[in-house]
């Protein structure tokens, strides 16, 4: 039986070297992390906000209603009534777009995304680098295209917040570096906030549990800690009868 | 282990009970008098634990019955309710969710125990050919379930699949039609496809379950000796290296289970999408027949499958060797002509294709989750062969296998 661990070490060792990565060097911005904190629930709050102020006028989060998001971010009924539920909506109603679809269609050629599942099925850091990666491009309908997500029919709505940039490409096309064309009203650290609790938010939205279940899953792991432990005990006492 | 005396004798609701049912019957025959080898290891765990993971799918599927809609228009929102709405939905859906997967695990475990120590060998032949079975109908049931919550890679893998059946010569076409209900996948092959994961699958699991329990009573256990202990009875008729299943190994199997669900809990807690392999991205996204994921893959029990086909030019060729690749574990107990069980007493020669075959498996299931394109094409027509290898070659490395002697007694220290 060593014999057999021995030889299926080997192998697994030398797979690996098979499989050596064929070091494709990501852009930097590829590597930007959303550094979000699902446990922060002021950053939350914000994000709940910035998606009511910025994103709902065209995108949905058709399976997330307005109440649950104030129960669950902490924020009164009162005041998800005054400043995010927009008038004519009922707090039991989904967050829905005001936009008719007909008219997205007319106006951008497509039907914004419903974004209820954007970082489940791209991740949290996509969302967070396709919101830092607008830059100017007079060839886009739009006037701005995106890294993130090239050719994207999305405007770039949060300029007046980041100011707009200008994308630097080198000689083999690669992107090298931004650089600022119009200032915005926010720095670039209060505009990474901004994006960041908006991430936050959304991944919050993909998955509400995700807020207690790591919570719940201790409790539950200490249990059957403490039943495994029991249960080998015992099992330890019945088998000193075998020899 | 004094033996029960007749239960009809003492008065009272038990001897109520057993005129009209055998209970204490069962039990003396199915537990207390049931002798298993004493000397199980780790790798013995995994039969009762797949039975737990089989118990916890039909109860999580039960609840996710009562909220789940089949149809195009409604199964995916459904599921998102289920995440969402429902009390413990999410709880629910990821356990069953995670539980195929966990399912895969234990029973591979569970099978590559049985390659170890020679569990397929006589008398145990028709034992394993009935966890072939149960093998191949819960892949059927992981499929069909893997359809059921109409993401896009649900959508794209349900072609991929049902199309291999396109490759057989003649019927083919006809075939596919015939499975889908429709000129392609939709509505009418979702609502077969939950009809058969709700309920034939399951009982036809139940049965087989059921079937390979009973053969297993007949023959008894095999252990990592690869000895038989019904060879070797004491004055009192019972196997001399045997301890009754009840109450040694319900005990040890409890701790099995408290190990598992533990890892269990982690999983389903703390990282559901298991960086989505068990949870796919694309899958978080409503199907679309017109968005074709950039990189169609099956989940990760079946990518050793999917890298046999992809691995060969041609497609009718590669379906082939792919379903052979499945149904080769059948012919295991006649492939193999060693006279010694257990790999603790098997020469070089078994060890080394035992352990080329694991690494293939296992590399294949790296390949299967990977873009078929270069080197990766290159590396799974290398395991693929190797793969095969293991099993053609079978019936002439196990008869010239340096093997060792064979104790009379198992191994065991208390």
């Amino acid at each position: 039986m060593r014999k057999l661990a021995i030889i299926m070490a080997a192998l697994a060792l030398g797979a690996p070297a098979a499989f050596a990565a064929e070091g494709g060097g990501a852009a930097a911005w590829q590597q930007w992390h959303a550094g979000n904190e699902l446990g922060d629930r002021a950053s939350l709050q914000r994000g709940a906000r910035n998606f009511m102020n910025y994103c709902v006028g065209c995108h949905s989060l058709k399976y997330v209603r307005y109440q649950r998001v104030g129960e669950d971010l902490g924020i009164a009924t009162d005041i998800m009534k005054a400043n995010l539920v927009p008038s004519g909506a009922k707090i039991t109603d989904y967050v829905l777009t005001a936009m008719p679809a007909s008219l997205a269609n007319a106006s951008f050629g497509i039907v914004p995304p419903d974004l209820s599942l954007i970082t489940r099925s791209k991740g949290s850091d996509y969302v967070y680098q396709f919101l830092k990666t607008f830059y100017l491009d007079p060839k886009a309908t739009t006037g701005t295209n995106n890294l993130a997500l090239p050719g994207t029919a999305m405007p770039h709505v949060l300029s007046d917040l980041q100011g707009l940039q200008r994308a630097v490409f080198g000689k083999d096309g690669r992107f090298e570096k931004f650089e600022t064309d119009v200032a915005g009203q926010e720095s670039a650290a209060e505009y990474d906030s901004f994006v960041r609790d908006t991430v936050n938010f959304l991944e919050y939205a993909g998955e509400p549990a995700k807020l207690h279940r790591a919570t719940i899953g201790v409790w539950v792991v200490l249990y059957l800690l403490l039943f495994t432990a029991i249960a080998w005990l015992l099992k330890q006492e019945y088998w000193k009868d075998v020899h | 282990m004094a033996t029960a005396e007749p239960a009809t004798a003492k008065g009272g609701f038990r001897a109520w009970l057993n005129k009209r049912l055998p209970v204490d019957e069962f039990m003396e025959s199915q537990l207390l008098g049931y002798f298993a080898p004493k000397n199980f290891n780790v790798w013995y765990f995994f039969g009762s634990l797949a039975l737990l993971v089989f118990v916890i799918q039909i109860v999580t599927g039960i609840f996710l019955t009562m909220n789940y809609k089949p149809g195009e228009l409604t199964a995916f929102d459904s599921v998102e309710y289920i995440m969402r709405e429902v009390e413990w939905g999410w709880l629910i859906r990821y356990m069953h969710a995670i539980g195929a997967s966990m399912f895969f695990i234990v029973v591979y475990l569970h099978m590559y125990r049985a390659l170890l120590y020679g569990s397929y060998k006589a008398p145990r032949e028709l034992l394993w050919l009935f966890g072939m079975c149960i093998y191949l109908a819960l892949m059927a049931e992981a499929f069909f379930g893997y359809v059921l919550p109409w993401g896009n890679m649900s959508f794209w893998g349900a072609q991929v699949i049902v199309n291999l059946f396109g490759t057989i010569p003649g019927i083919g076409p006809g075939l596919v039609e015939w499975i889908r209900g429709d000129y392609g996948i939709a509505d009418s092959t979702l609502n077969r496809f939950f009809a058969l994961h709700v309920s034939a699958l399951p009982l036809a699991l139940l049965l087989l379950i059921a079937l390979h329990l009973v053969a297993l009573r007949q023959t008894g256990s095999n252990n990592p000796d690869g000895i038989e202990i019904k060879a070797r009875l004491g004055a009192n008729g019972k196997p001399l290296d045997g301890i009754p299943f009840h109450p040694y190994y319900t005990l040890k199997d409890v701790v099995g289970v408290g190990v598992f669900l533990i890892a269990f809990a982690i999983v389903v807690f703390f990282v559901p999408d298991f960086g989505g392999l068990f949870l796919e991205k694309p899958n978080f996204e409503p199907a679309n027949p017109l968005s074709t994921p950039t990189h169609i893959a099956p989940v990760w029990y079946f990518t050793p499958f999917y890298a046999i086909l992809r691995a060969v030019p041609d497609q009718r060729l590669g379906a082939l060797l792919m379903g052979l690749a499945v149904i080769a574990f059948v012919f295991l107990p006649w492939l193999d002509r060693s006279p010694v069980k257990s790999t603790r007493y098997r020469g070089w020669i078994w060890k080394l294709a035992l352990a080329v075959f694991t690494v293939s498996f296992l590399a294949l299931m790296y390949l299967g989750l990977m873009p078929a394109e270069g080197r990766y094409v290159t590396l799974a027509r290398i395991f693929t062969i190797a793969y095969f290898a293991f099993f053609v070659l079978m019936p002439f490395y196990t008869r010239i296998d340096p093997v060792k002697a064979v104790p009379e007694r198992v191994t065991y220290h208390a």
